[in-house]
């Protein structure tokens, strides 16, 4: 085999025919378990995978899937931006998933090289290096057909899986691996121009679907380790409490159970926090569980730890009760707010902490032995992941095999570790591999959760029905203590340039609730912002859109603004407006919403149309328009959109984590409703907006969508619903 | 900190007659458990046969994922105990295809009726029955599927309802 080594990027890519003949393009460590490359070059930090090409002499082609697929459609992207610089025809692509692998150093420290959500968060480095794979296998091709034809290479091109010469003389792809193995590539290739492109830009179908509709696809749940023990844990239902006691006599004479264990902390002085159950199959392990006498210890200050108490202190510090944290300050607002204005109004929203509640409930398989292990879990930082499970067993990370197999959903909550953390350490514990399970009631109980926010918004409006005075105060739990208002309250938040006194005050609300971030987050202050706005036309009489269009096409734009984004946003408020007929009046109970978000790089724009009659909501039709950047695969990003919505209108309208006496008060899906089909629009209908721009991840189309959805419900019932979720709000206010 | 119990102690020989294995039938193929006849179909297809399509997701019957049909009528597996699955016939997710792809399943793909993928088998078995029963569903039809679905598939799901009814009564190929 020969080498390529690419000093640039410190990439390793090795060139080589298999045992069968085939081509193989793919990073040292994948091409052969024993790398025959100095060790100094290896390096003993791991990044994520490489890339993995390999092309059999009957010009079959397949082509590795670098990072984890949880719904986000990197199975299918990354693979194609391999195919689209090899020039197959895709109908002869085999995908398939790579395991983490072991590559040389890259740097070190790129946490995350391959989307942890989607083909949008994957660095464009690494997406460079998929095409280069994809080139510098066509590269080889190229000179073996030359080689062949004794022609210059530059007369050749490639086209769907074979060379072409000038004359119209053709050789396959797979005529051509044993002589192309024998050349190796320079370490940078041009790329295709985008223009050239024939299958990137194209709707491309999920590459595994015929094994996920005959129920062949393997997740994580159904991997199942040769002598796993399965384990489930009883964790202790109360923040920051522990166990106390447990009899666990009733759950050893169950037949299948083996072992009961105390949930191991991370180190030796952390008290156990749960009780954890191994059992030779699920059902002994639940019913193992089931039979538990437990006893907890709860903390003294348990009852602080209450979605009331959430509340109450978020209105008192609204009320005045702390200076909070200046985040914008234009003109003064304060003072503005004090003089007559032709309107005045304020309205606090109040939005509930979510879960995560991924289809599949986090799970992952480890075996631990002398020398090394194997996790199979669905990750989304796999890296992480790596570090982790050395730091836990002290062993070596290249000596730690992770296996990705799909993943029942993400939305980030993959990116903790914390059934993995478990896992390994229950497999410590019981000196055997272990498949950890969490379970439904598991997975609503102990996620990290969206944090909860009340926001109170304030603004006057002069005889021109324009905003003079803006004022937004939002009470919320911060993710992190030392950037307390990140991602909650930001000073570029619309309508933030727009309006000449301004003021946004964020006020930090102490919690021991866990919390994570992403898109949700956009989602909270979107819908008080994009409510408010609406709130505001209504009580000066103006179309909602108008209103918004005319702050963001005001001529000249307003100093400080970006005149490209206002543009932008208004560009997909006016798209969306068109596509669900904004300007026929609707009757009959029937009512239209509409919102828009935008974010650094994009911007995404919802409308509704809905009605309310017999106290049941009925949602005709969702529109979503986005401005994202480069899209790959239209068809999938289509779909993360559509989902986005839906997402967003299960949120608004049903969801809702409450704590009480530090615990979670919600038990199944039945107390925590997820989309379905008769929650679902008649209609959904996505228009993107793709630019050569950097690309942002559809799932952030979330933010729109709740408060288009609660304008549409105002504007089909006239009641204005503040505090979510809406449905039960509605049905109380109706 | 102590625990409470002891380890367990050789129990004595309680000669109980174990009781008869309940027979199924699964995809056509008859099968025997002689374990906790309370134990749900579930986690015997997955555990025991480890037909691993039909999936968990929740442990009340509410999220259709574990959904198969039993006797040709839709049942969430992980609310069917195998006492009351015994003597019955079970088809699941990797039994609906014959030769070629159902219908349901062909229409599931046409659609990209995918994304993460984890409901799909449960939601391609209430198709399948919501078919079975009404070959033209009406909009209330498709709204009492009570699969749920995370990732938001619903306008692909209900789309590919659509061309699966289309398929069945052989109207469009």
């Amino acid at each position: 085999m020969s080498t390529g080594i690419d000093h640039g990027r410190r990439r390793l890519l090795r060139i080589g025919l298999t045992a069968t003949g085939a081509l193989l393009v793919a990073p040292c460590a994948w091409a052969d378990p024993t790398p025959n490359v100095p060790p100094e070059l290896l390096g003993d930090d791991l990044t994520a995978l490489g890339p993995f090409v390999r092309i059999e002499r009957d010009s079959r082609v397949v082509i590795g899937a670098p990072a984890c697929e949880v719904g986000q459609g990197v199975f299918t992207e990354l693979p194609m931006l391999v195919a689209e610089e090899l020039d197959v025809d895709w109908a002869r692509v085999r995908v398939v998933q790579l395991p983490y692998g072991y590559v040389a150093a890259d740097g070190g420290g790129d946490a995350t090289l391959y989307g942890a959500q989607g083909p949008a968060a994957t660095l464009p480095a690494a997406l460079a290096q998929l095409r280069q794979a994809g080139a510098s296998a066509r590269w080889l091709l190229l000179q073996a057909a030359a080689r062949e034809w004794n022609l210059p290479p530059e007369q050749l091109r490639t086209e769907a899986g074979t060379v072409v010469a000038g004359d119209g003389r053709t050789l396959s792809y797979g005529a051509l691996v044993r002589s192309a193995a024998t050349f190796t590539p320079p370490a940078q290739l041009p790329l295709k121009a985008a223009s050239a492109y024939t299958r990137v830009g194209q709707p491309t179908s999920t590459a595994d679907a015929q094994a996920i509709v005959t129920g062949a696809r393997v997740y994580g749940i159904d991997t199942y380790g040769p002598d796993a023990l399965v384990a489930v844990i009883a964790r202790c239902p109360h923040l920051g409490g522990s166990l106390a006691r447990f009899d666990d006599s009733a759950a050893r004479k169950i037949a299948g159970v083996v072992e009961v264990l105390e949930l191991p902390g991370a180190d030796a002085a952390a008290a156990a926090t749960g009780v954890v159950v191994l059992a030779r199959h699920t059902w002994a392990a639940l019913q193992g569980r089931a039979a538990l006498v437990l006893e907890w210890q709860v903390p003294a200050d348990a009852a602080a730890t209450s979605s009331s108490a959430l509340r109450a202190s978020a209105h008192a510090a609204l009320d005045g009760a702390g200076p909070g944290i200046v985040v914008r300050k234009d003109g003064d607002a304060a003072r503005q707010r004090r003089r007559p204005a032709r309107h005045r109004i304020e309205a606090r929203y109040e939005l509930p902490l979510l879960a995560h509640a991924l289809m599949e409930p986090l799970n992952a398989l480890v075996e631990l032995k002398q020398d090394g292990a194997r996790v199979v879990a669905a990750l989304q930082d796999p890296d992480g992941a790596s570090r982790l499970v050395a730091r836990l067993t002290g062993l070596q990370r290249k000596d730690i095999a992770i296996e990705l197999p799909r993943g029942g959903g993400g939305f980030g909550r993959r990116l903790d570790h914390d059934a993995l953390t478990e896992a390994v350490l229950v497999a410590k514990a019981a000196g055997k591999p272990i498949k950890l399970m969490w379970t439904r009631g598991d997975d609503l109980q102990h996620d990290r959760y969206r944090p909860f926010a009340v926001h109170w918004l304030a603004a006057s409006l002069d005889d021109h029905k324009r905003i003079t005075a803006w004022t937004h105060h939002c009470a919320a739990t911060p993710l992190d203590p030392a950037t307390p208002n990140a991602g909650l309250l930001g000073a570029g938040d619309f309508p933030a340039g727009h309006v000449a006194h301004l003021e946004q005050v964020f006020h930090p609300l102490a919690t021991r609730v866990p919390l994570a971030g992403g898109p949700w987050l956009d989602a909270l202050r979107a819908f008080a912002v994009q409510c408010f706005i609406d709130e505001l036309a209504v009580v000066s009489r103006q179309d909602p859109l108008r209103f918004r269009l005319a702050m963001l096409e005001a001529t000249p734009p307003p100093a400080g603004t970006d005149a490209d984004a206002s543009a932008r946003l208004a560009r997909v408020l006016r798209e969306c407006a068109a596509r669900i007929d904004w300007s026929t009046p609707r009757s009959g109970g029937q009512g239209l919403g509409i919102a828009c978000h935008a974010l650094p790089g994009g911007c995404f724009a919802h409308a509704f149309e809905v009605s309310v009659d017999d106290g049941q909501l009925h949602i005709q039709r969702a529109v979503c328009v986005a401005d994202i950047g480069r899209v790959i695969n239209p068809l999938n990003t289509t779909q993360q959109l559509a989902g986005a919505t839906l997402d967003g209108i299960a949120a608004t309208l049903q969801q809702a984590i409450t704590f009480k006496d530090a615990r979670v008060q919600q038990r199944g899906l039945a107390d925590y409703p997820l989309p379905r089909l008769g929650l679902s629009p008649r209609t959904t209908q996505v228009h993107v907006i793709a630019s050569d721009q950097a690309a942002i991840d559809p799932a952030w189309a979330i933010a729109s969508a709740g408060p288009a959805l609660a304008n549409a419900v105002y504007a089909a019932t006239t009641v204005r619903v503040r505090k979510l979720p809406l449905l039960p709000e509605l049905m109380r206010m109706l | 900190m102590p625990k409470s119990t002891q380890p367990p102690a050789a129990t004595p020989a309680a000669r109980v007659q174990p009781p008869a294995p309940l027979a199924i039938s699964i995809n056509g193929k008859p099968y025997f458990h002689d374990g906790d006849p309370a134990m749900p179909l579930l986690w015997f297809l997955r555990d025991r046969l480890r037909l691993t399509g039909t999936k968990y997701g929740c442990d009340d019957g509410g999220c259709g994922a574990c959904s198969v049909l039993v006797d040709g009528k839709l049942a969430r597996a992980c609310a069917v105990p195998m006492s009351a699955a015994a003597t019955h016939q079970v088809t699941t997710i990797e039994g609906l295809a014959g030769d070629t792809l159902h219908p349901v399943q062909q229409a599931w793909i046409e659609h990209d009726a995918i994304q993460c993928g984890y409901c799909q088998a449960g939601q391609i078995m209430a198709a399948v029955d919501l078919l079975r029963r009404k070959p033209r569903p009406g909009e209330d039809d498709i709204a009492a599927i009570g699969n749920l679905c995370r990732c938001g598939s619903q306008p692909q799901v209900r789309r590919a309802i659509a061309r699966a009814a289309e398929l069945l009564r052989g109207e469009r190929k």
